[in-house]
């Protein structure tokens, strides 16, 4: 072996002495290691982790939710896609528990986080639960999705983010608004990716149009949850987005989408809240409890495992 | 820093600086023919109270190459004689593919893999970001292996977050791309 070998990444992979491959149980670097995770002056550090954990939840449950997907795609190209879609989305979930876990006083990491809360204790919006019923209804609800993160980062990035519009200052959490720039590279990549296939789709053959139309209309009832302005955002002025603001421009994005489609925007109400609460409160589909099971199924097994 | 300090005399540099090189002198594990300094992910070497901080970036959000690296670097700074050695991440500002260096280009070519253009990232006018609907390049990316610019991209992503699939439709090979973000 030469002394470059024994540096070698692939090499410490193989080693039996360090903790380190990449699940449940590993003791994983903290994604945060060493970034000044304090809050700042003024900030509700309740609502800060609550905010993190909204936005951590969705990436976390969406990102589950499009690896289910692995191996059932039409081809290799659009499995390598929904492979690094997912990994991104993950990435994001990691750091957004992490800052939720120091924030809130508890330290739980993000392993803790994930595999150890009960379905009532998520706040993810209901939109990223159900499985998908076709191809159509997965580009269809990445686009949803991606389209509104993607307009929710910018905001919290701000413009000394790069990805943010000028003259928008950003969250007031430094962390939230690192996370968010680097976040809103990769979904605006995830937008134009599902976008391109809602258009082929929508623009294809009679069949692939029919079934896309169809897709959009078993989304959009989950649509309307994601502009409504909750409890949590109004405690956290400048910190949080407002998501109600960012109606306007999702529309405008779907719109050119759905124009390019031909496909019309269904006219859906919107999925009913259960006593006036939804996913952001803990209320969540029937769906999300089996994708809950099979998300967690090994760490409650075996809560302590390390390999 | 007793022994840091022998380490960099070694080199005939301050021990801040002789750390730096052999961190920088990482190999990326997804990119290994690029180094981490090539990459433009090493972000900082510094003294700190007689321990060496190292901080690094990731390139996208997911990227499970950061923990490998920063293992990597403590083992070599520790055989260098550095035995108090912080890794940190630093995510602001988000990492570009600008910040890949020239060597690192180079070395990308030389790879068969087309690096980012010299164009950069699409730079951003105020408001929202403009959508892509269709799947051509914003700016042409040249075959790496015949030079050609006559080339389409065959998918946005790659085998690594940071890539993406393109074609030369002159001498038909596939070829590999770091995407411009």
């Amino acid at each position: 072996m030469t002394d470059e070998d024994e540096f070698s990444a692939y090499q410490s992979l193989a080693e039996e002495t360090e903790d380190h491959r990449w699940a449940f149980g590993t003791g994983f670097t903290d994604p945060l290691a060493g970034i000044d995770t304090s809050v700042p002056d003024g900030v509700d550090a309740g609502a800060l982790a609550a905010y993190c954990l909204m936005l951590g939840d969705d990436a976390l449950v969406y990102s589950h939710r499009l690896q289910q997907w692995m191996t059932h795609m039409p081809e290799l190209e659009e499995e390598t896609a929904l492979a690094n879609i997912a990994l991104d989305l993950l990435g994001q979930a990691r750091m957004l528990l992490a800052r939720a876990g120091r924030a809130d006083g508890t330290g739980r990491d993000e392993d803790q986080l994930a595999f150890f809360r009960s379905e009532g204790e998520f706040r993810n919006v209901r939109l990223v639960e159900p499985p998908d019923g076709d191809f159509a209804e997965l580009v269809g609800r990445l686009l949803v999705f991606s389209a509104w993160r993607l307009a929710l980062f910018t905001r919290l990035a701000g413009s000394e983010g790069l990805a943010g519009p000028a003259g928008v200052a950003g969250s007031r959490d430094p962390v939230l608004a690192a996370i968010a720039a680097k976040g809103a590279k990769e979904l605006a990549y995830h937008r134009d990716y599902a976008a391109q296939w809602v258009i082929r789709l929508g623009d294809g053959t009679p069949l692939s149009h029919h079934r896309m139309q169809a897709a959009l209309a078993a989304i959009w009832p989950l649509t309307g949850e994601l502009f409504e302005t909750h409890a949590v955002e109004r405690a956290l002025p400048g910190v949080a987005a407002d998501p109600a603001e960012l109606r306007a421009e999702v529309d405008a994005v779907l719109g050119t989408v759905l124009a390019a489609a031909t496909l019309d925007r269904p006219q859906a109400a919107s999925l009913a809240r259960v006593a006036g609460r939804s996913g952001r409160d803990g209320v969540h589909t029937e769906a999300f409890g089996y994708l809950l099971a099979e998300l967690q199924s090994v760490a409650r097994a075996h809560p302590d495992a390390t390999w | 820093m007793v022994t840091a300090a022998r380490a960099g005399n070694k080199h005939g540099l301050d021990p801040v600086s002789a750390a730096r090189e052999i961190a920088g002198a990482v190999p990326d594990p997804e990119l290994p023919m690029l180094t981490v300094a090539d990459l433009g992910i090493l972000r900082d070497v510094s003294a700190e109270e007689g321990c060496l901080v190292v901080t690094i970036t990731p390139t996208y959000s997911g990227c499970p190459a950061l923990r490998e690296i920063a293992l990597d670097v403590r083992r070599r700074l520790g055989q260098a004689g550095y035995v108090d050695v912080a890794v940190r991440t630093a995510l602001a500002p988000a990492w570009s593919s600008d910040w890949i260096t020239a060597e690192g280009r180079r070395k990308l070519l030389a790879a068969g893999i087309a690096p980012p253009t010299s164009q950069g990232p699409a730079r951003r006018s105020p408001g929202p970001v403009p959508l892509t609907l269709t799947a051509a390049p914003r700016t042409p990316v040249a075959c790496p292996l015949c030079g050609s610019a006559d080339t389409a991209q065959t998918a946005a992503f790659g085998a690594t977050a940071c890539k993406a699939l393109y074609r030369c439709q002159r001498c038909h090979e596939p070829f590999e791309h770091v995407k411009d973000i």
